[in-house]
């Protein structure tokens, strides 16, 4: 039963991180309908921002974080402004293949930058090792991660339901064209939406390097498992990106528990079953 | 008059090509210089223009040109048409690199077509070397180390293991290979899993192991992110490597993965043929050379795979006096003996394979830093499956 | 315009741009003969471009997992060499059934879904069977790549040579086969219909055309193209690995024909050409980022030829005129 425990906080942990980088797709793609699928150069960002601060510049851990989300942020909107802008318009096929381009740019100004190794920063020693409590191991780092996460879900989703920003952005997500009809300003509010989104990736991506690790492929390599928070978990809906990523994360913890020989298999099976089950995602309009 | 002035300097030129053709000798360097496998070949390339800055780019009179082209990762059939172009196109004398097996194993079917000299600088599976009578290897196969682990594990006293491997061909490999030496030699394996390839999080696994209680754990997972997060998953979860033994490869505790994990790594123990803090005066030499011109990086086996696969084609070239003819070349490379920066090594007569020293290391604290400490070693190791195969 | 049938007849005479086009793909045989290797595997992915355009292009089902077609037509013809006989045309011929049964076996989950979920589906279920061409290795050979794949020349004639030559023709002699089979197609009631789903599948049923049975059999043909393109390049190699069924090779194929322009027939050919030889060219001068330009060419295509290639030049030509 212990380990069971141990297991299920690791695979919390695990869906927490997921939630923190698929949440701003999920919200953009929802409110735009505007294919990214260059997300996770922005969690990439993040995730170099915080290695550079620590390593080069000898910052201390929580001091990258908030760095981390500005500068990730930033980048989205700079590219919102200046690209993404032109492609409302464009098929879904366009904006896919145009955010891919972007990709494979960011992949490569990586590996030229920051080179292939992987990278790593030491975590303060606060947040490394271990706490025993009643027979099970927690991991301090996870312990901490999902604490920042939790956090950080209730002030969105408070957000969302009591300031008038969130009535704007539901507004939109619900129906873009009523929402312009009543004078709301859409631009605006998808601008703000797709920075906060990219920002929460890119600390997504800081808190990743010590669980997941960081290279220069990493926007390619994640893409496949926030499409699939994305996807099941509902476009538009942070709490289904929540649901979604704790229903991955521990599915997939307690699966390799219980039948290690299913291995990769179960986290492909419980997102084919759920999307066979719910086609619009777990908490989706569509 | 005019003409034959005319033919005779067109003549002269084509002539002149011609022999200045004559004077280089192409290699051609298939390697994933792109993409997720991108930095074991900046690794291993780094080391060959290390060689070629140090000895010098003409060997027996003749120059040395390298072309290099990238697969991208696993790529049998890019592999294998770049291979055919290098030949056919570029007219290479010689076929080198190879990270990846799959890609290896196609190219080997170019090189015997060709009859090409071709030298595996790091592609590891056992039968790689018996698809190409013209192919030699500088660099490990996994038998090598995990037969070699699996008796020394048993004679140092580990009676029973629990092991855990990717699963995918070199894990399955190496995880075939420990059972089968550890079982031969009176051992018991308590258990085994396989993890998926693409595998984030090791915690469950890891787990299971912990609710065995075993006395020791023997770990394999393939170099890049995975090392450091199952050495962090094991302190996690609880596993102190000082008290229950944790075995794996040398990917495991290579240089990344000790930044990552810090002081989970220590009490690691594991099988490798090369380390950078390898005690000797030729392996030191190599080290500071390349830490100068590669920016304080250190090399690892790829850049050694790398390095000695030239000294290979170096010496084999001077034996044959420049003649780079296949059958020559491998005439020449077979039994040549020599003595790297990772210890003595041959090249198998036979198999064309290496032999090598095999090292077992533990890391410990050297100047404040995790470092693999080399503390017993096996020599003179060939590779057991093609012994095997051979009776 | 008169009649439906002349409507027909119309659409599917060949235009002398068209037989310029195929003429042309029987100059790298004169012209770069070093570059046969090239030139077969950049058939054998125009064809697999192609049997995605079949669905995407003509039927609107996006999918991120048509690898897996590609790969069991490459792991039949492979294993078929192996263990039974290495005769290439027969392997051909039982890898299109094997990928048509799989295809047809799918295509009952896949068309009753669309949108996101249609595009999750697809990419789960080639993650799945990736997956288990991973763990059954004892058929596989797993990641090290299935051995022993022995080809036979072709009708004991025509040996698979260094040079590639043989290897072309047979590719390039495959995919005018099938390219002729989906123009015929395209060209017919049946593709029509096709089209008409794509722009609007509720619609359909009412005015007779029944949607899901549509979808299925064109689904199936794709699966069955694509399984040609992936047994042709496991016969023209000699090698088959995990790599046919990879989520990589899966989104290559959906870049190369929104690259070129879905819908559009040559689009899937054009993009494949463009994007290989582009590929090479630039993996030749930078090997470690040549995906840098790669991704250039990506972005300023999309800002200058809307729709792919093929797409912004026929609106460039229509505004001409």
């Amino acid at each position: 039963m212990g380990s069971l425990v141990g297991v299920l906080f690791d695979g919390f942990a695990y869906g927490m991180l997921l939630f923190l980088l698929s949440v701003g797709l999920s919200v953009t793609l929802g409110m735009m309908n505007f294919v990214n699928l260059a997300h996770c150069s922005f969690a990439m960002v993040g995730g170099y921002v915080t290695v550079s601060l620590m390593n080069s510049f000898g910052w201390p851990f929580f001091a990258t974080l908030p760095m981390a989300f500005l500068a990730a942020a930033a980048a989205s909107v700079l590219l919102e402004r200046t690209l993404y802008r032109r492609l409302y318009r464009a098929s879904d096929l366009d904006q896919c293949l145009f955010t891919i381009g972007i990709v494979f740019i960011s992949v490569a100004a990586a590996a030229y930058f920051f080179g292939t190794v992987q990278q790593s920063a030491s975590m303060p020693s606060y947040l490394r090792g271990s706490v025993e409590l009643m027979g099970v191991n927690f991991a301090l780092y996870r312990a901490f991660l999902i604490g920042i996460s939790l956090l950080i879900t209730i002030i969105l989703i408070a957000s969302l339901e009591y300031t008038r920003f969130g009535a704007q952005v539901r507004a939109a997500v619900d129906n873009q064209r009523m929402a312009r009809g009543l004078g709301i300003d859409v631009d605006r509010s998808f601008m703000i939406t797709f920075a906060l989104g990219g920002g929460l990736a890119g600390l997504g991506g800081a808190l990743a390097v010590e669980i997941i690790g960081l290279d220069h492929a990493f926007a390619f390599t994640y893409l496949v498992y926030v499409l699939i928070v994305v996807a099941v978990g509902g476009l538009g809906s942070i709490g289904g990106s929540f649901a979604a990523a704790m229903v991955l994360g521990i599915s997939d913890m307690a699966g390799k528990y219980y039948f290690p020989w299913l291995g990769a298999f179960l986290i492909y099976l419980v997102m084919v079953g759920l999307l066979m089950w719910r086609p619009a995602g777990l908490f989706g309009k569509r | 008059m005019r003409k034959i002035l005319i033919g005779g300097s067109i003549a002269a030129l084509l002539i002149a090509q011609a022999a200045s053709a004559q004077q280089t000798v192409k290699v051609g360097l298939i390697m994933p210089y792109s993409g997720q496998f991108a930095d074991t070949a900046t690794q291993m390339d780094n080391a060959i223009k290390l060689y070629v800055k140090q000895k010098g780019d003409t060997v027996a009179g003749r120059r040395i040109e390298l072309i290099r082209k990238d697969t991208g990762g696993v790529a049998p059939e890019v592999a294998k048409r770049l291979a055919q172009e290098l030949v056919v196109r570029d007219k290479v004398d010689i076929l080198a690199g190879f990270i990846l097996t799959p890609n290896a194993l196609a190219a080997s079917d170019v090189s015997a077509e060709a009859k090409k000299f071709m030298v595996i600088m790091n592609a590891a599976t056992s039968i790689i070397t018996t698809r190409s009578p013209y192919s030699a290897r500088t660099s490990v196969t996994p038998p090598q180390l995990n037969e070699s682990f699996g008796t020394w594990a048993r004679k140092t006293g580990i009676r029973r293991i629990y092991t855990m491997v990717s699963d995918f061909g070199p894990g399955i490999d190496a995880e075939g290979a420990f059972h089968r030496a550890f079982r031969e030699a009176g051992g018991e394996i308590v258990g085994s899993v396989r993890f998926p390839m693409a595998n984030p999080d090791f915690s469950a696994f890891v787990q299971r192991a912990k609710d065995l209680n075993p006395e020791a754990i023997y770990v394999w997972v393939p170099g890049g992110v995975q090392p450091a997060a199952i050495g962090r998953a094991l302190s996690e979860r609880g596993i102190d490597p000082r008290k229950t033994k944790v075995l794996g490869q040398g990917e495991l505790t290579e240089e990344e993965a000790r930044k990552s994990m810090g002081d989970a790594s220590l009490g690691i123990i594991t099988v490798y043929h090369y380390d950078h803090n390898h005690d000797s005066a030729l392996n030191r030499e190599f080290v500071k050379a390349f830490n100068a011109e590669y920016g304080g990086r250190n090399p690892n086996i790829y850049s050694i795979g790398g390095y000695d696969g030239m000294h290979l084609i170096y010496e084999a070239l001077k034996k044959t006096g420049g003649n780079t003819d296949g059958d020559a070349l491998i005439a020449a490379a077979k039994g040549m003996k020599w003595e790297s920066p990772r210890g003595p090594i041959q090249i198998d007569p036979e198999t064309r394979d290496i032999i090598q020293t095999v090292y077992i290391r533990r890391v410990e604290k050297v100047g404040g830093q995790p470092v693999n400490v080399e503390f017993d070693k096996i020599e003179n190791v060939k590779d057991p499956v093609k012994a095997r195969m051979k009776k | 315009m008169a009649s439906a049938s002349q409507y027909f007849a119309a659409q599917v005479r060949w235009r002398w741009l068209e037989i310029a086009f195929w003429l042309c793909a029987l100059l790298p045989f004169v012209v770069t003969p070093t570059y046969l290797s090239l030139a077969s595997q950049i058939a054998i992915t125009a064809l697999f471009a192609l049997s995605l355009d079949l669905i995407l292009g003509y039927a609107g089902i996006v999918s991120l997992g048509h690898a897996a077609y590609f790969g069991v037509g490459a792991y039949t013809a492979g294993i078929f060499s192996k263990f039974v006989w290495g005769e290439p045309l027969t392997g051909l011929f039982l890898s299109a059934v094997v990928a048509g049964i799989v295809g047809y076996a799918t295509s009952h989950i896949i068309v009753r879904f669309r949108h996101l979920a249609l595009i999750m589906l697809t990419l789960g279920l080639g993650l799945l069977l990736h997956e288990a061409a991973n763990s059954a290795h004892w058929l596989t050979g797993g990641a090290d790549g299935l051995q022993g794949v022995k080809i036979r020349p072709i009708f004991e004639q025509f040996r698979f040579d260094l040079y590639g030559r043989t290897a072309y023709a047979y590719s390039l002699a495959v995919l005018f086969v099938c390219f002729l089979a989906s123009r015929r197609i395209i060209h017919s009631p049946f593709g029509l219909a096709l089209r008409g789903i794509r722009e609007n599948a509720l619609r359909m049923p009412a005015i007779g055309a029944p949607s899901r049975a549509h979808l299925r059999k064109i689904y199936t043909i794709s699966a069955v193209l694509a399984g040609i393109a992936g047994a042709l390049l496991a016969q023209s190699t000699e090698t088959v690995s995990l790599e046919v069924l990879s989520f990589g090779r899966s989104a290559d194929v959906l870049v190369i024909l929104i690259l070129g322009g879905a819908g559009r027939l040559y689009g899937g050919i054009l993009g494949a050409v463009i994007y290989m030889v582009a590929r090479d060219q630039f993996s030749g001068i930078t090997p470690a980022y040549w995906y840098f330009w790669i991704g250039l060419l990506l972005v300023a295509v999309v800002m200058f030829l809307p729709n792919g290639i093929l797409g912004g030049l026929a609106k460039f030509f229509q505004r001409r005129t």
